[in-house]
């Protein structure tokens, strides 16, 4: 069994407690969520906080709501809360899509959206798709609220704009695409991504893109713009949607791993890019 | 079988929970060890500072390579006729080699203490590609062994090597192929462990290991630490898994057992995750040139194989020891092959020793796999459909007993009864008809899957061995059972296998339950406590039926006959007036005059008069030495569904004809097969070791050593045909590596059939297949990277 270093471990009761804690302890204090991306990294030591803070008491942040034209999730909401959840499918299937191939059911139970995007491993699948739905992340400090796009709240691998004192409360997505979806290649079920691609669109009169949003996973960036500007304003036809896969693998950056090599990674943004398009187009006719 | 497949007697304590494992041990007083490994896979050790750790409060003791060496317990024997570092004193040779151990009260204090103590490494150039070991500029990995000058192991032949190049030449068609079998690991659920009790006053050694095989391991703590023998006990209790990882000594063990003397307290070393994969033997790592020599019409009229052997630092594969390949040359397969010849050349090089584990039947699993994949190469270049190229080399009924080109004896088999079965379960034509079709509809549309269809035919050879021919570190390959009848006519036999999972409570239960004619609940199976159980090799190369479940219905029938002298004085008749039927002596052709083996047994230990010379009792033991190994056998066929467009392959079915004589337990025979298939997709798909060039192990964690999920398995279709042995005394055959041996070939066949393919590597991961589609298939030992 591999075991931690030691730390110590406190329980916040509010959000205000928890921020207050985080504040007073200093920066080798950590949130701990659902601690399925933490513990195995403080059990292999690659992590070694001095003080846990468990938000998992905190039930304002656990909420999935849909208000007009945006839907509400709160950063405790777990993956198994989100995949069950009938309406996020309905409105967002891209969030269904993604959540049945994070992990397993037992890291479902526990692993939160809020743990998962803090985390900000390059290969997280959920980056990907809120970064395509172009999704607002509402940060908490000392000092009050703050919104952050998604597409500006990772900063590099495993870093965030999230500060040290500070608590991510809620994912506010905005219900503007008329279809998605998400695609993912990996190794085996429940392995991280060898590569994903997320996309969104609304369309218009004639089949025309009126706009369009793509993530991608595990190659080098999350976001595919130069492939959304081609796209947008274009008919969806086959032709458009394969060159906007093609265009979106230009754009990334893999870097070779025992999941696959430069080539393959690129092809795989492209291809994959392609097919969640034609999907994504298909849901919203 | 009576009995047939009753539930296992184990599941009751497993599914409640209530196993007993080695990290389930607590003793007063008990200590806690953590293992220092090396970070690099090749360096000089220029210094070692353990002071801080010493004084960390909670830390009893700090044992490193020099306290060793001053024991004479730096390095010890390896089963392969080399040596191994218990703790590094000169130089560490493999990423996670054990370079300290320390011991403290708890776990984690432990573990804290390990980053206090100070290495200093001077790192050394790896050896880390096997095919570059041999080069005359390659470092030396062995510099401690005088004289030595290169990174050669063992040269190693078997067949005729004039004759089959004869063949070579004067045939119509040559297929060559280049073949690697990755290292892979057998990766057990439960990790290795150890909890050593040294007792100052008594003198006495307990040891609770996870092992295969306890009393080789009680001869060799005796041989290596020099502890008499009969002082030690080593108590295997469950075991959770253990494909051959659990065969062998390795250096933690000795260590923790130092460390228990040293500190006069029970020590525990419980191996994590990491150091498992990592350290702890692995399997496979054969890179073999298969070359087929056929007909034009696909008769295979010669097989010719060389193999580089990655042992890694130090030669210590786990098999018979006049076999330095194994059973390798078991590599003819199923078919019948005039003339084959194969050289094995073993190397050294800076990665974890081991070699032969993870179900393989010493190699056979590396040897089915060759023929199978070079059977389909030859196919591939004639033009040749793959069930009938194996159709028409098979071997006959006619044939057995069978000696093979390389000179095996075969015992029995009926190969194409078991091949016909399996493709008449599979569809074969209909499948290939539909393969057709879908090929034809990918190519107009550039989307959807393809599919492929692969066979493969296996024949192993288990439950080694003669004991003339086969040895483990000098110990003749046979085993003992012990059978004790109590007053009631209940029983208890002992054995000197160890299960892992395989069910022996359960099945060795019914092999007495069936000889004496009571009910398996009424038999108590002892195993894994050298105290308690006669001597004998233990259970690995499915050896446990062959060898320990011979040995049981032997000594059952031993009891029986004991039972006919005693029912005999009870009836006042002579013994051969008495006819056995099921759990009864009845006076031959007096319906009714009879007693039970429940009497018998009452009567044996009452004051019945017994004739001159019988003893008061039941009980009977025996060792049991096998004329030959069996030779299990089967036919499997696998489909799949390939996305060229992204290289992913799903396992849409699997049929699997399996032939292991007659069955005992049915629900155990399949439950080893299945798990059996599972490893197969696997290897096939995903499990793999790979190194970087600084010899970085790329696989030690099970985030990066992928193993199925029954995500990834479908539900298997299992058939079965009885062909029994001639020599076992229920005509029973191995089973419990059957399927890890048979499948991988047929999945890989399958997904190269599907892609029209003709060779790549395993473990074909979306990123191999897609690349195969290109024409540019990966080396998979080394790291990916883009340079190939
Ligand atoms: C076996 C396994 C397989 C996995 N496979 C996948 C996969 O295929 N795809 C995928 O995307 N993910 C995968 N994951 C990751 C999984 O989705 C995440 O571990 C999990 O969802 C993270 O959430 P958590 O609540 O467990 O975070 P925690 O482990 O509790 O926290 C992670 C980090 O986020 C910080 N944090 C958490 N919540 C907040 C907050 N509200 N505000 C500020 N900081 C916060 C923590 O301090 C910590 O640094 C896998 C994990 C495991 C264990």
């Amino acid at each position: 069994m591999q075991v931690p270093a030691h730390f110590e471990y406190q329980r916040a009761t509010s959000v205000e407690h928890a921020i207050a804690l985080l504040t007073r302890h200093g920066p080798e204090t950590r949130v701990v969520a659902g601690g399925h991306s933490l513990i195995p990294m403080m059990k292999l030591r690659l992590a070694q906080p001095e003080m846990l803070i468990d938000i998992n008491d905190l039930g304002e942040l656990a909420g999935i709501t849909v208000a007009p034209g945006v839907l509400r999730l709160g950063a405790m909401v777990r993956h198994a809360d989100l995949l069950g959840s009938a309406q996020v499918g309905a409105l967002l299937p891209v969030l269904h899509d993604a959540e049945r191939v994070i992990a397993d059911p037992v890291v479902r139970n526990r692993g939160t959206i809020g743990g998962s995007v803090c985390q900000a491993d390059p290969s997280e699948d959920l980056a990907g798709a809120f970064c395509a739905l172009r999704a607002v992340a509402v940060i908490r400090g000392a000092d009050g609220d703050r919104a952050v796009p998604m597409r500006e709240f990772f900063t590099g691998p495993y870093e965030t704009v999230v500060g040290p004192a500070e608590v991510l409360v809620e994912l506010r997505v905005p219900l503007w695409s008329a279809g998605s979806a998400y695609l993912k290649v990996d190794r085996r079920s429940g392995d991280w991504a060898v590569a994903a691609a997320a996309a969104a669109v609304a369309t218009g009169p004639g089949g025309v893109v009126t706009e369009v949003g793509i993530g991608l996973t595990a190659v080098g960036r999350f976001l595919a713009e130069e492939a959304e500007d081609f796209l947008r304003g274009r008919a969806a036809t086959e032709a458009n949607l394969v060159e906007a896969g093609r265009v979106a693998a230009q754009h990334c950056r893999p870097t070779a791993d025992q999941r696959g090599p430069v080539d393959y990674k690129r092809h795989l943004a492209g291809e994959l890019t392609t097919r969640a398009l034609r999907l994504a187009v298909e849901r919203a006719a | 079988m009576g009995h047939g497949s009753m539930l296992r007697k184990e599941d009751a304590r497993f599914l409640r929970g209530r196993g007993r494992f080695v990290d389930d041990i607590q003793l007063p007083g008990m200590l806690h060890a953590a293992v220092l490994r090396s970070p690099y896979a090749h360096a000089r050790i220029v210094s070692v500072d353990t002071s801080a750790a010493e004084s960390h409060p909670l830390v009893r003791a700090v044992i490193t390579g020099e306290m060793l060496a001053d024991r004479g317990l730096a390095w010890m024997p390896t089963l392969s006729h080399d040596v191994q570092a218990v703790l590094a004193t000169d130089k560490v040779r493999y990423q996670g080699q054990e370079v300290a151990f320390v011991v403290a009260e708890n776990r984690y204090a432990a573990r804290d203490a390990l980053a206090l103590i100070d290495v200093e490494y001077e790192p050394l150039t790896p050896v880390v590609d096997a095919q570059q070991a041999l080069a005359p500029d390659a470092p030396l990995v062995r510099d401690e062994i005088d004289g030595r000058t290169d990174n050669h192991i063992f040269d190693w032949e078997a067949g005729d090597a004039a004759a089959t190049d004869a063949v070579f030449a004067a045939a119509a068609h040559v297929s060559a192929c280049d073949l690697l079998y990755p290292r892979v690991h057998p990766a057990p659920l439960e990790t290795c462990g150890i909890v050593a009790s040294s007792d100052a006053v008594s003198g006495k050694l307990t040891v609770y290991a996870t092992a295969q095989a306890p009393h080789a391991h009680r001869a060799m703590y005796a041989s290596i630490a020099g502890i008499p023998e009969q002082k030690i006990q080593i108590i295997a209790p469950d075991i959770g898994g253990g494909f051959g990882n659990k065969v062998g000594m390795y250096p933690a063990y000795l260590c923790a057992v130092v460390a228990s003397v040293i500190t006069g307290a029970p020590v525990k070393w419980t191996e994590d995750r990491s150091e498992n994969l990592m350290t702890t033997s692995f399997a496979r790592d054969y890179h073999m040139r298969g070359e087929i020599a056929a007909t034009a019409d696909g008769t295979i009229l010669g097989l010719r194989v060389r193999v580089l052997a990655d042992h890694g630092a130090f030669n210590g594969t786990a098999q018979p020891s006049k076999f330095p390949a194994g059973f390798f040359h078991t590599f003819t397969g199923s078919y019948d092959i005039p003339a084959a010849h194969c050289r094995v050349t073993g190397v050294y090089t800076n990665k974890a020793p081991g070699g032969v584990a993870y179900a393989c039947s010493f190699r056979i699993t590396e040897a089915s796999y060759l023929v199978e994949r070079m059977v389909d190469v030859l196919a591939h270049d004639l033009g040749l459909d793959p069930a009938a190229v194996r159709m028409g080399n098979l071997l006959r009924p006619e044939q057995f007993p069978y000696v093979c080109a390389t000179g095996w004896e075969y015992d029995s088999g009926d190969y194409a009864r078991a091949l016909e079965l399996a493709l008449e379960m599979a569809g074969y034509d209909e499948l290939r008809r539909e393969q057709v079709a879908q090929r034809q509809a990918y190519e107009e549309t550039g989307r959807g899957t393809v599919m492929g269809v692969g066979i493969s035919f296996f024949t192993e050879a288990v439950g080694a061995g003669p004991r003339k021919m086969m040895d483990v570190f000098g110990f003749g390959m046979a085993d003992g059972a012990d059978l004790r009848v109590h007053p009631s006519g209940s029983a208890v036999l002992a054995v000197s296998c160890m299960s892992q999972g395989q069910g022996h409570e359960t099945t060795f239960a019914q092999l007495v339950a069936e000889e004496l004619g009571i009910s398996p609940d009424d038999v108590e199976v002892v195993q894994g406590d050298t105290d308690r159980t006669p001597f004998g090799l233990g259970t690995y190369g499915s050896r446990s039926t062959p060898v320990s479940g011979a040995a049981t219905v032997v000594v059952a029938r031993k009891v029986r006959e004991r039972a006919r002298i005693v029912a005999a004085a009870m009836l006042e008749v002579a013994p051969a007036d008495l006819e056995w039927t099921k759990g009864r002596f009845d006076v031959r052709g007096v319906p009714g005059v009879g007693v039970t083996i429940g009497e018998i047994a009452r009567a044996a230990h009452s004051d019945l008069e017994l004739p001159e010379g019988v003893e008061g009792h039941l009980d009977a033991s025996c060792v049991y030495n096998p004329p030959n190994l069996t030779f299990p056998f089967g036919a499997y066929i696998c489909v799949v569904d390939v996305d060229p467009g992204t290289g992913q392959v799903k396992v849409r079915r699997f049929v699997a004809v399996d032939d292991c004589g007659v069955r005992i337990n049915p629900m155990i025979v399949e439950g080893q097969i299945h798990g059996g298939l599972a490893d197969g997709i696997g290897m096939a798909l995903m499990e793999l070791i790979a190194f970087d060039g600084d010899g970085n192990h790329l696989g030690a964690s099970f985030m990066d050593y992928l193993l199925p999920t029954a995500v990834e398995c479908p539900s298997w279709e299992l058939g079965t045909t009885v062909t029994p042995s001639p020599h076992h005394p229920i005509g029973a055959k191995g089973v419990g590596e059957s399927a890890t041996v048979g499948s991988p070939a047929a999945v890989v066949n399958a997904v190269l059939d599907a892609i029209g393919v003709r060779h790549a590597d395993m473990p074909l991961t979306p990123a191999q297949v897609w690349r195969a589609v290109q024409g540019r298939p990966m080396r998979t030992d080394l790291a990916v990277s883009d340079g190939w």
